[in-house]
């Protein structure tokens, strides 16, 4: 597309640089487009926090930090700009030039923004839980398993993650007990199957964490019974949380349309209710979300955003005759 | 040896010497792993703001990780990679798990003074 000259100037600017910003930074830069990808983390977002991945085609095994690097190069190699560990501080979304400033002083503009800011592990928030992060409480069974050989520790969630993660954690752990907040699983069958026929594992149900507590590292918990109200204290050497991912769409309330879950509502062509604002990834409202999914929804997204800047230019060019 | 792009301490000499002739130094132990690499990749993004202070990595599980697993700063740590400041050889400041940008940012300007002129 046409340049006018001014460095802060591009045709798209994607916001995240996870799978989803990754893959349309490949795409749009392959396509000549004047191509900015700003990220608030590290590059490569929740794919960086998986060890393994062997369901990508084409790959048979691979890490996710591997395949971040990879894609960030394919990315950078085809003419994309990659800012990472940037604040999105400010941004005007409404009127053909959309404009977006970081850390308060630098400001760039496209006529086309894709939104890609991924998700991230959802906290319990409760008293302790920032003070013991790493002194006890733990998001990551494979990175910090083994500092628990042999001790107690607890799992909270429901989920896949969380009963596939307490099975793994029995190969340090004396004992695993897994609370729950419902009187079910939403794990798929076999985890469900798996977990209860592991002798470590124990399972408190209907209750949650209500407050971390220790003296410089983590002691004990308070459990609330959600059905009796009872709080009862529990000594505990280690706490691992899976509660699944929020969208990091904080930001962007009441600037483009989200559901009661905070994802991003788009249509087929990942066009949100703002013209010239595509959103892909995590972030948007769907079902199933997985690195496959959201490189297809990076590509629908470049592709939708290609499209609208040919219009643009059709348009500046009507202005002008 | 990690795979990042920050120098990398591999010996006990070279850990002494790294903190004999720095009056700055910040260490990440860890491994290659989800909270790990955050750190590195910030710690390699602040090196050429920050060229008053030396950012090395150090292998968790290597033969000299124990330099840093004993540190007493460290005894209640139990989350990956354990981040540790040095200023004149001494132990300043000690982190577990991931951290920000915005973390690292804040002790480097609280422990080691201005940042150098860009």
């Amino acid at each position: 597309m046409t340049w006018d000259g001014n460095p802060n100037t591009y045709d798209v600017i994607v916001v995240g640089a996870g799978p989803a910003g990754l893959t349309a930074g490949i795409y749009l830069g392959r396509a000549k487009m004047r191509t900015l990808v700003l990220n608030e983390g590290p590059v490569g977002g929740q794919l960086v926090l998986t060890h393994e991945i062997a369901n990508y085609p084409g790959v048979e095994s691979i890490s996710g930090y591997q395949l971040a690097a990879t894609m960030k190069k394919q990315a950078s190699t085809f003419g994309c700009t990659i800012r990472s560990n940037v604040a999105v501080t400010n941004f005007d979304l409404d009127g053909e030039v959309k404009t977006i400033e970081v850390n308060g002083k630098e400001t760039f503009c496209a006529p086309a923004i894709i939104l890609a800011m991924g998700g991230r592990s959802r906290m319990l928030s409760v008293p302790g839980e920032q003070e013991f992060k790493g002194k006890g409480i733990s998001y990551c069974a494979t990175c910090d398993g083994d500092f628990f050989q042999d001790k107690d520790i607890i799992v909270v969630g429901g989920g896949n993650s969380a009963l596939e993660e307490a099975v793994s954690l029995t190969k340090y752990a004396r004992s695993v007990t897994i609370v729950h907040q419902f009187d079910e699983f939403q794990a798929f069958a076999h985890a469900i199957e798996e977990a209860r026929a592991n002798a470590k594992i124990s399972f408190i149900m209907q209750s949650t964490v209500t407050e971390f507590m220790g003296n410089g590292f983590l002691q004990s918990v308070k459990i609330r019974n959600l059905v009796s109200g009872e709080i009862t204290e529990r000594a505990i050497d280690g706490v691992f949380i899976f509660i699944g991912y929020v969208p990091n769409t904080e930001k962007f309330v009441g600037r483009v349309q989200l559901n009661s879950g905070g994802e991003v509502v788009v249509n087929s062509s990942l066009e949100t209710n703002v013209q010239g604002v595509y959103a892909a990834g995590d972030s948007i409202q769907k079902k199933y979300r997985q690195v496959t999914t959201a490189v297809a929804d990076g590509t629908i997204a470049a592709l939708s955003a290609i499209g609208h800047l040919h219009n643009h230019r059709a348009n500046q060019l009507e202005k002008a005759l | 040896m990690l795979q990042t792009s920050l120098k990398h301490i591999l010996t006990e000499q070279d850990f002494q010497d790294t903190l004999r002739s720095n009056e700055n130094v910040m260490i990440c132990c860890g491994r290659m792993g989800p909270m790990c690499i955050p750190v590195y990749e910030v710690m390699d993004e602040l090196q050429g703001d920050y060229d008053h202070v030396a950012f090395r990595d150090m292998e968790f599980d290597g033969p000299i990780g124990h330099l840093i697993r004993t540190l007493p700063e460290c005894k209640s740590f139990r989350g990956l990679p354990f981040t540790v400041y040095f200023k004149n050889g001494k132990v300043v400041r000690a982190t577990t798990s991931i951290q920000t940008k915005d973390q690292v940012t804040e002790i480097l300007d609280a422990e080691y003074a201005a940042r150098a002129a860009k």
